[in-house]
């Protein structure tokens, strides 16, 4: 190959090896972008089915049930809206997981509207929110998630 | 008066960093020779100059000094004195400084060692480097002053974020800032070259040791902070796809192709222009790194300072830097001359192979890490991109990467055939193949992801041990060693990986003392649970006896701690790490019945991921040796 062609071919592969690769990131973000619900958000745009995703928002008062297992709870989660979204768990909620604080969780809908949760992210001090709670809140901190 | 004299010798270093930038100016002017014999002796105050101000600070940590604001905000009188030296970068100004002190002595490191480098490319390296650091200067002294005294002082200090007191954890920040800083040093080399275009192999074999301990560096402190993140938090992951964890996984990424590409251009004079791309790059990714972590944009659990106006301080010097290279990079890259060509299926195409798939990884990232910022800044909406999106779309590509990594060292330079190389590869895809067929037989139903890589993993171990075979083990050079250890370290963590996810065994269950749980090959015995007290918290502390088999048994005390102030709950695992993987516990709530929950994983071979990650740095460092002997062996011939 002349190193003219040469270049220009290194050149093409390259052009279409990064291309390609924001077009993989890109039609997985479509997928993935919309990855945390609060209550509101699934009342506007339903559910989402079939995927992982993270719901957030703060622990109904009064609404942990624990089942005879001693490892699954059920909880309600709500935000400013008047919508609330069901929460099964299975696992150790963390630390600081209690009635009328913030919670992320991470898991996937069920086709009845209970969210299944995998995993439960709680806040790491006393001061924490959700980040994405705390804007609608009007004031903002930073904390630790996880 | 420490404060006082730390901040004065800071100025005088500043003020060195404008000399040097105008000297380097002056100097590469028609006819400005004379002031070139100042370069170095400018850079070395320099750096004596900032040395004595970091270590001052230090001083004022040990003493606690409490009318100094940052001691005060971030110390404590009765804080351990590791704990007190490690608070003097455990906080947002002083890890500036640090940045700031290690790249001066970076810097003259290369006033004094590098004697191989063309004397105008020198002074072009040294002044681009004092141009970087002048902007780290100006963000000390006028935005974040570490010295900054408070009056009236405080009867005592506010102490370390708990977080931050662990020892692994002390260490972890210096350990990413050298590594970033290193890159650093690698763009004003770029720099330099670029300015008196004298891009060249010469060039790249001054930058090479450069990119090496500083991606040594990355890679160590990736592996553990990975590792601290597994023990300490207690969910059993290992990696998390956290933003802080993507800053510096992207310079890393920047840096292994940057290292691969500085090869072909040292040894065959090939991908000039390429190259200079990313060393502009692998800066641009490192000083993102230090934007993220520093600028509070992010909520994560390492980003411990909120200030907008130093975020836009260091979003304008990113701007500023990488946007001014980038120009540079533009007007001079059509001086940049042709290098010597190559087959595609050579040695050469194989590094290109790598550069290209760890391109597309480190754009598959910078896209998810930066796009919810991006979205949030434009639309005010906030969103999470997370692992699902990052393994399903890095993941098969970095399987790729793995694959050509095996293969490529087999390759000969400039041009080879595709037969030889099949024949080449022979054993290692023969140990492929019983690998798969083993796999099917003694672990069927194992997922896809995890299958795959596990056979990757096996065969691209046996071809990264290939180059070795039939050699003289004695004879073969250090770097050879190093690249060989690195690659079969990569296969050794992407084994670890597979692994994990594919064998990892769970219980969750509430049990009450006396009572056995089984997990994976263990049987575990809950003996009892009781409360505990620690220096600074109190905690529930229960007793479990592990056996396999007939075994002996061992104890696991996992731990459900509470601290007293400021008031924190924390779990502490129990690991315990056997040849063939690690048994994880933790301890959760109990109810009312007596009933404990506990959640305990068997992780086989799990240990290997980080195994794997200290072979690859390992390996990293026998190279840098062998680099450095054979060019002082080279420099001692010349002489």
């Amino acid at each position: 190959m002349k190193p003219k062609t040469q270049r220009l071919f290194l050149l093409i592969l390259a052009i279409v090896a990064v291309l390609a690769a924001v077009l993989l990131a890109m039609s997985a973000l479509k997928d993935q972008a919309a990855y945390f619900y609060a209550p509101a958000d699934v009342a506007r745009e339903g559910a989402p089915q079939g995927r992982n995703v993270r719901i957030g928002g703060m622990v109904k008062e009064g609404s942990i049930r624990r089942a005879a297992d001693g490892v699954t709870i059920a909880f309600v989660v709500g935000d400013d809206s008047p919508h609330t979204i069901a929460v099964r768990y299975r696992g150790i909620v963390p630390d600081l997981f209690r009635e009328e604080s913030g919670v992320v969780a991470e898991g996937r809908f069920q086709p009845d509207g209970l969210f299944v949760a995998d995993e439960i992210l709680a806040k790491h001090d006393e001061n924490y929110m959700p980040p994405q709670l705390d804007a609608k809140k009007g004031e903002h901190k930073s904390e630790s998630l996880k | 008066m420490i404060a006082e004299t730390a901040l004065a010798a800071l100025w005088l270093a500043a003020a060195m960093s404008v000399l040097q930038l105008l000297f380097g100016v002056v100097a590469l002017r028609p006819g400005g020779g004379e002031v070139t014999s100042a370069m170095r002796p400018i850079a070395v105050a320099q750096a004596l100059l900032v040395g004595l101000s970091f270590l001052l600070l230090i001083q004022l940590f040990l003493r606690t000094d409490l009318s100094v604001g940052l001691v005060a905000a971030n110390s404590h009188t009765m804080k351990p004195w590791l704990y007190k030296v490690a608070g003097a970068w455990g906080n947002h100004e002083g890890s500036m400084l640090l940045w700031v002190t290690v790249l001066a002595i970076a810097g003259a490191a290369v006033a004094l060692f590098e004697r191989r480098l063309d004397e105008r490319t020198l002074i072009a390296t040294l002044a681009a480097q004092a141009a970087i650091g002048l902007g780290f200067y100006a963000f000390l002294l006028f935005s974040s002053n570490p010295f900054e005294r408070l009056f009236p002082a405080p009867l005592e200090g506010n102490g370390l974020n708990p977080l931050l007191q662990d020892p692994g954890l002390a260490f972890h920040p210096p350990t990413l800032y050298f590594g970033y800083v290193g890159i650093s040093i690698a763009f004003s080399f770029a720099v330099g070259a670029l300015i008196t275009r004298d891009v060249g192999p010469a060039f790249a074999r001054a930058m090479r040791p450069w990119v090496l301990a500083a991606w040594i560096f990355l890679t160590l402190g990736i592996t553990a902070g990975s590792y601290w993140a597994y023990y300490e938090l207690g969910w059993g992951g290992w990696w998390f796809w956290d933003p802080v964890e993507n800053a510096s996984l992207m310079p890393w990424l920047a840096a292994t192709a940057l290292l691969h590409s500085v090869t072909v251009l040292a040894t065959r004079d090939g991908l000039r222009a390429w190259t200079v791309m990313l060393a502009v790059v692998a800066f641009s990714m490192s000083m993102i790194g230090t934007f993220l972590v520093r600028s509070g944009i992010l909520t994560s659990v390492h980003s411990f300072a909120v200030d907008p106006e130093r975020g836009a301080f260091i979003l304008a010097l990113l701007a500023l830097y990488i946007g001014g290279a980038l120009a540079l990079f533009a007007l001079r890259v059509g001086t940049v001359k042709e290098g010597s060509t190559f087959d595609l299926v050579s040695r050469e195409g194989a590094l290109v192979a790598n550069n290209l798939f760890l391109s597309a990884i480190l754009g598959i990232v910078f896209v998810g890490t930066l796009y919810p910022l991006l979205i949030e800044a434009l639309a005010g909406e906030k969103l999470s991109v997370g692992p699902p999106y990052f393994n399903s779309v890095a993941g098969p590509i970095a399987l790729a990467l793995v694959a050509v990594m095996g293969a490529g060292p087999l390759l000969r330079w400039r041009r080879d055939r595709v037969t030889d190389l099949v024949r080449r590869l022979a054993l290692p895809l023969a140990i492929t193949g019983l690998a798969l067929l083993a796999l099917l037989l003694l672990a069927p139903g194992l997922g896809i992801l995890p299958l795959v890589g596990l056979v990757v993993a096996f065969g691209v171990g046996a071809a990264s041990l290939a180059p070795l075979w039939k050699r003289n083990l004695r004879r073969t050079p250090l770097f050879t060693w190093g690249m060989v250890i690195s690659h079969l370290g990569i296969a050794v963590s992407l084994a670890g990986m597979a692994s994990e996810a594919a064998f990892t065994k769970e219980t969750l269950i509430a049990a009450r003392p006396g009572e056995t749980v089984r997990v994976g090959p263990y049987a575990l015995r809950f003996d009892s649970v009781a409360p505990i007290a620690g220096p600074n918290w109190t905690a529930m502390e229960a007793t479990l006896t592990a056996r396999r088999g007939d075994g002996g048994g061992f104890v696991l005390r996992p731990q459900a701690r509470t601290f007293n102030a400021p008031r924190t709950d924390t779990s502490e695992a129990a690991i315990a790490t056997r040849l063939d993987g690690q048994l994880y516990t933790v301890i959760g709530k109990a109810d009312e019945g007596g009933r404990w929950q506990l959640r305990l994983w068997w992780k086989p071979f799990v240990t290997l991921i980080w195994l794997g990650g200290a072979l690859v740095a390992f390996g990293g460092l026998l190279s840098l040796i062998g680099r450095v002997r054979r060019r002082r062996r080279d420099g001692e011939s010349h002489a």
